[in-house]
């Protein structure tokens, strides 16, 4: 199989403190990971580094074996076919929960591709669809800031799919969820990996047990342990700094 | 979802109805119940409008607020005054078919280069649109490419607006200095100061905004209109989204700019007179007031807006002057404490509107809000 994603030798600090310290990861493409670790283990700094957010200090960071990502920006990411789903829910509220949708279906990002733009009966299939699968079919025409906590966690991970990225970065998908959504979740995560590769950050364990996937455990900016659940939690390390707290 | 919608059939109804009616009342009718002096008055509030309209594209739709769209105006009307003043040819009180009175008392010798080509109209109404244009471009592309934002961004337009009328105000500049450019005698060979003439610049200012406002209602209504209020409400989730945020902004600022340009071009020939006093802050900061006022983000609100603030003005200041600019702060304060929606909003009485508006968005990982009250009141942003 081969490598989605390589992290190798990533630093990055701020004001002298090390957020991400010689990180070294890898992903395989359809890989389904989570990444676990106390607050400040550099989890959403990673995210930021390789979406282009932040720059590293040092290492690299390649996709594909062959696109240095520390090259581009945020948007560039983007168009490459990462997808970036925030810890709370960020959707943009004053338009409808169909428009938020229709904003980050894959298609052209040029200013001229926009002005012209006429959705097709394709796209508005795709967004049907989409919104069924998010079960979000019946708020169609409701304004995204009037959703609840939830149902905003859902309509984010809409637009993801919607986006089509070939690897999908989702930050605390479950917080704020009951825990029948958080485990519809979590299946819907396992569904989509193996066409998408999927990367999840996430405290709840419950629903890591339930993502029944390759675990990796984040510390102070590092790899702590790497391996299934139940072998990460054999590691006296990860229960000294995490499991055990 | 047409271009024009209830708010708008009932606005450009209204402006239709004036634009026949008022040259008509001063022309045609006994007794002429609309004075000359009215009608380019009239068409003065007009221009503003289409400004106002130029600046609630920006700030309504994008959240950009300028603090600098007078220079856009100023610098169109300066475009349009240059080609007024080449029209005067021997006509000035010096007679030199070739410079305009200024140069010839401050003892030029010939023209500056970048007077060329403005005896022709045609070159003098490309450059309305060209020179703000440009300076929108140079200035966005730089101002966004660095991600600046918020109260910052408000700063450096602010600074933009600043430095230029400290650079007319110079003689050595070549634009009349503090005396700006006057005296203009007719355009396209038609006298400035017949009745017919005004009422033509009265109808084609309310032309100008009309199409000012179906060009803006056009592009919001696009999904570049939904972009750009993607970009206002949750900027960062707009780049992750892989849109390049720096290009929408630039597009719209451009747009908007020109927008402006126009409304100084056609303000110029109807007041008489340009200088650099139209580049001072507190003009700019007038704009944000008369969008705040009608409504932001609603287009017709802000025209509406600044023809009100703008009738309002012209009677206060007719009858106690000294009080006009508390008057103009008091309105702003007021609108922004009980009107978020502006006079709009409190025409159409949306009551689940305004719940919603008063309705802090949640957090998100930028920390900016879309709060419909001006950023100006409400600190936030960052570089």
């Amino acid at each position: 199989m081969s490598i989605q994603l390589a992290l190798d030798g990533v630093s990055r600090s701020f004001d002298g403190f090390k957020a991400i310290n010689e990180l070294s990861i890898t992903v395989d493409k359809g890989e389904l990971r989570a990444v676990i670790g106390p607050n400040g283990a550099g989890k959403t700094t990673m995210m930021d580094i390789i979406t282009g957010k932040t720059r590293p200090d040092e290492g690299s960071v390649l996709w594909n074996q062959s696109v240095d990502l520390t090259e581009l920006d945020e948007a560039g990411t983007a168009r490459l076919g990462i997808g970036r789903k925030f810890q709370k829910p960020t959707v943009f509220e004053t338009q409808s929960v169909e428009d938020n949708i229709a904003l980050a279906l894959a298609n052209e990002r040029t200013v001229w591709a926009t002005l012209f733009h006429r959705r097709s009966a394709t796209e508005a299939a795709r967004i049907g669809e989409i919104l069924e699968l998010v079960r979000l079919d019946g708020e169609r025409a409701a304004q995204a800031g009037d959703l609840s906590h939830g149902q905003k966690q859902w309509l984010e991970i809409g637009m993801l799919l919607a986006q089509d990225p070939e690897l999908l970065l989702v930050d605390e998908p479950a917080a704020g969820m009951t825990d029948a959504e958080t485990m519809r979740t979590a299946e819907l995560l396992r569904e989509i990996a193996g066409q998408h590769t999927v990367v999840v950050v996430e405290h709840d364990m419950e629903f890591v047990r339930a993502l029944d996937c390759r675990v990796t455990v984040l510390h102070q900016g590092h790899v702590l342990a790497e391996g299934s659940l139940d072998h990460v939690s054999a590691n006296p390390e990860v229960v000294e700094v995490y499991l055990g707290r | 979802m047409g271009l024009i919608d209830r708010r708008m059939g009932i606005f450009l109804a209204g402006l239709f109805v004036l634009t026949v009616a008022i040259p008509y009342g001063n022309m045609a009718m006994e007794g002429q119940p609309v004075p000359s002096y009215v009608v380019s008055l009239l068409g003065k509030y007009l221009c503003y409008a289409l400004l106002a309209v130029a600046l609630d594209l920006v700030w309504g739709y994008c959240g950009i607020l300028s603090l600098g769209h007078g220079a856009f105006f100023a610098l169109g009307g300066y475009a349009m005054g240059m080609h007024l003043m080449r029209e005067i040819g021997d006509r000035g009180v010096y007679a030199n078919p070739e410079l305009p009175d200024f140069m010839v008392f401050l003892n030029y010798d010939a023209l500056p280069w970048y007077w060329y080509g403005f005896d022709m109209f045609w070159f003098a109404c490309a450059m309305v649109l060209l020179v703000p244009g440009t300076l929108a471009f140079v200035f966005g592309w730089f101002a966004f490419r660095s991600r600046v934002t918020g109260v910052y961004l408000s700063i450096i337009t602010q600074a933009m607006t600043y430095a230029l009328m400290l650079a007319f105000f110079r003689n050595e500049m070549g634009f009349g200095g503090n005396n700006g450019l006057t005296d203009f005698k007719d355009v396209l060979g038609f006298d400035l100061q017949s009745d017919v003439t005004r009422a033509w610049l009265f109808g084609l200012s309310a032309f100008a905004l009309a199409c000012g406002l179906l060009l803006a209602k056009a592009i919001t209504q696009s999904k570049l209109g939904q972009v750009l209020i993607a970009v206002r409400d949750a900027e960062s989730r707009t780049r992750f989204l892989g849109y390049r945020v720096e290009e929408y902004k630039l597009f719209v600022f451009v747009v908007s700019a020109m927008m402006a340009g126009v409304a100084g071009a056609l303000y110029v020939p109807q007041v008489g007179i340009i200088n650099p006093g139209e580049f001072s802050p507190a003009n700019s900061i007038e704009i944000v007031i008369w969008v705040a006022l009608g409504g932001r983000g609603t287009l017709v609100g802000a025209a509406l807006g600044a023809i009100i603030v703008a009738t309002f003005q012209t009677v206060l200041t007719g009858w106690i002057p000294e009080i006009w600019l508390f008057a103009l702060g008091a309105l702003f304060v007021f609108v922004t404490i009980f009107l978020p929606k502006g006079v709009l909003g409190l025409i159409e009485g949306r009551q689940r509107g305004q719940a919603t508006s008063r309705k802090r968005s949640a957090d998100r990982e930028d920390g900016l809000d879309l709060d419909v009250r001006p950023e100006s009141m409400r600190g936030g942003g960052r570089p």
